[in-house]
């Protein structure tokens, strides 16, 4: 029989890392993230699986026991929302240099400063851009549903460890607070000792005659051998470009005008198709759930088909500019965005995207 | 060119009195010559060793002098952000209970940048060791004032001298967590006379046969030279280090167990 439980989102990441053999959580609370720790507290981790949870004096301080973590090889994780994001950047930009793999949570919040507790989607620069200092990506997911706040956690894990890397989880307040329904799977079992020696042969276990010391660093001093470090990572970045992409077609197939949306933007995005088809309108909805990888080359594809793209994010127009790069020109894209924490609602984004590019004919409609 | 006589050719068997051990690695220290750091490096080394802790035993590396320990000693080990090495052994420790987890941190990685992660780590009574050399100075950005640096002291960032009413006074932070319930032994040694390296070396096996307790946190300071930093000769900075360092910084344990 199915295990099929009724959870908000916040809660199905933190029951998914679990079941997916997480060994360590630090954290720090900030609304509207915080359920995440409370619930591995709450589910007594400790006698389920092993699993340690510990509150840390700041997200500055949980991102390090994340490294510490991560570094012996543990999958660790960690998570906050935008102002504890933030503040990790330090933390993350190590790890990426010396090619750590964890799971982080943004619940995104509005900004910037303490902003709001409301949802929104402004964090994308600083996810998928960088963030802190250096040249590196993370994996970025963008679940749109509780069910993949579940789900990223163990794809998460997966993919930190297939990598070594870092991979974000950016959700935000709207599907890290609501509540859905959740199938559950099996619990992966913790790796042993012995099994994270075979996996993991790079990790600070302790030092044992068989082998050299293992040492976790970003540093070279060398300027030759830094530059070397880098490229190898950017040789990194472009194999899980070419590999990793995930994305969603939702009505494309025939679609001559088409949103791209991700997250709670693109479940919004999802209803005002529907709306659109109604209304006659040949509209489809492209859903980014890798924001890095990007699905460069399929919006490559659909700027071919379709007369005009419209964005759609809680942000003042981040994500436009990796839509508007990967089309390149050749058709018009157009941003809407609400912010401050406000979510639009599906007519309102389907009336920008008929005054964008049916009624007013802003731009010439594009043939070829 | 005279030949240069080998290692083995100068050291006759009968002779060896006293030999590196090995944990510490064929890499040249670079610290500057006379600099307290590679005494330090030495000790504890020397005590893993004595103690066959090796394989059970992960180091956290800081960011300052001694940013580059893992060149240095044979064992595994993390390299932390500046100031953050007290939150990497938690997550280490947490995960590895088992294990022996140590840090080593100047007094600018510990006691500035690093102060919240030190009063927490040592608050929580994390079953770690921490070794903490204090000289008074940023060693590695070239000499610039420390929390931990005397009133009056020049520095490159304290030019006519360390005026307290603006720049604030020397921060005696082990004092302060040996106030903490979750120390269990702080001990404050130094190495720059042959007596004070055994006392020290006491110390140090100390914070570390302690930590197989589970009692807390182990929290050794070295009170250290930076001849280069103070801009002294190494003999000049130890007698300084005696009428200045000293006083302020006594040296003794502040802490033991019950
Ligand atoms: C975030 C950050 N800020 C500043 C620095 C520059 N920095 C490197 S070492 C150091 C001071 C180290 O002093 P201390 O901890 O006393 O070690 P020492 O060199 O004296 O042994 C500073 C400020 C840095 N590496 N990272
Ligand atoms: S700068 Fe000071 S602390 Fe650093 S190696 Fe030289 S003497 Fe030692
Ligand atoms: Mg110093």
């Amino acid at each position: 029989m199915k295990d099929i439980r009724l959870m908000k989102g916040n809660e199905a990441i933190a029951e998914g890392a679990i079941r997916a053999g997480c060994d360590g959580y630090f954290g720090y609370p900030i609304t509207p993230q915080s359920e995440v720790m409370e619930y591995l507290f709450a589910n007594k981790i400790k006698e389920r699986t092993g699993m340690i949870v510990l509150q840390a004096e700041s997200e500055i301080a949980s991102i390090h026991m994340v490294y510490g973590g991560a570094a012996c090889g543990k999958r660790v994780m960690t998570s906050s929302s935008s102002p504890g994001i933030s503040l990790m950047q330090e933390g993350i930009s190590f790890m990426a240099g010396t090619e750590l793999p964890c799971l982080l949570l943004n619940v995104v919040r509005g900004g910037p400063g303490l902003g709001t507790i409301q949802p929104s989607q402004s964090d994308y620069f600083q996810t998928v851009k960088g963030g802190g200092h250096g040249d590196y990506k993370m994996i970025v997911l963008a679940p749109a549903s509780v069910q993949e706040m579940y789900d990223f956690a163990k794809l998460g894990f997966e993919l930190a460890f297939k990598h070594r890397i870092q991979v974000m989880v950016l959700s935000d307040g709207a599907i890290g607070q609501m509540m859905e329904k959740v199938e559950l799977d099996e619990q992966v079992p913790r790796w042993t000792d012995a099994e994270i020696k075979a996996m993991s042969p790079w990790a600070t276990t302790g030092k044992t005659p068989d082998r050299e010391r293992n040492i976790i660093t970003s540093l070279d001093l060398n300027p030759v051998k830094q530059e070397i470090i880098n490229i190898n990572l950017q040789k990194k970045f472009k194999h899980i470009q070419e590999t990793e992409v995930r994305f969603e077609r939702i009505q494309c197939d025939d679609a001559e005008y088409l949103f791209v949306a991700y997250g709670s933007s693109a479940r919004i995005c999802q209803k005002a198709v529907l709306l659109g088809r109604e209304r006659g309108i040949k509209v489809g909805l492209l859903r980014p759930i890798t924001l890095f990888p990007y699905p460069s080359d399929e919006l490559a594809k659909l700027a071919k088909q379709v007369k005009g793209m419209l964005s759609v994010e809680m942000s003042a127009g981040q994500m436009v500019e990796d839509v508007r790069l990967s089309v390149n020109g050749a058709v018009p894209v157009e941003h809407y965005g609400r912010l401050g924490g406000i979510m639009p609602a599906p007519d309102e984004v389907l009336n920008v995207l008929e005054q964008n590019f049916i009624k007013e004919k802003t731009y010439e409609p594009h043939t070829n | 060119m005279s030949h240069i006589p080998t290692r083995d050719e100068v050291i006759e068997p009968e002779n060896l009195v006293y030999s590196r051990t090995c944990l510490l690695t064929d890499n040249a220290l670079s610290y500057c010559p006379g600099c307290g750091h590679g005494t330090a490096h030495r000790l504890i080394m020397e005590v893993i060793e004595e103690m066959n802790l090796q394989a059970d035993t992960i180091g956290v590396a800081p960011v300052g002098c001694s940013v580059l320990a893992y060149d240095f000693m044979n064992i595994d080990m993390q390299q932390a952000a500046h100031g953050r090495a007290p939150a990497v052994a938690t997550g280490i420790k947490r995960l590895h209970p088992e294990k022996f987890v140590f840090t080593y941190q100047g007094d600018g990685d510990l006691a500035a940048i690093g102060t919240g992660e030190t009063i927490h780590v040592c608050n929580r009574g994390e079953n770690i060791t921490v070794f903490f050399v204090n000289n008074g100075i940023y060693g590695m950005t070239g000499g610039q004032m420390a929390p931990t640096t005397l009133p009056g002291m020049k520095t490159a960032t304290s030019p006519f001298g360390r005026d307290v009413e603006t720049m604030g006074h020397p921060l005696k932070i082990t004092e302060l967590v040996a106030q903490l319930p979750g120390t269990y032994f702080v001990s404050r040694q130094s190495v720059h006379t042959p007596a004070n390296v055994r006392k020290a070396k006491k110390a140090i096996e100390k914070a570390i046969q302690y930590q197989k307790l589970n009692k807390g946190l182990c929290f050794v300071e070295i009170v250290s030279n930076c001849n280069s930093g103070w801009k002294m000769t190494p003999l000049e900075s130890n007698k300084w280090m005696e009428e200045n360092m000293f006083p302020y910084y006594p040296l003794g344990d502040i802490k033991v167990p019950k």
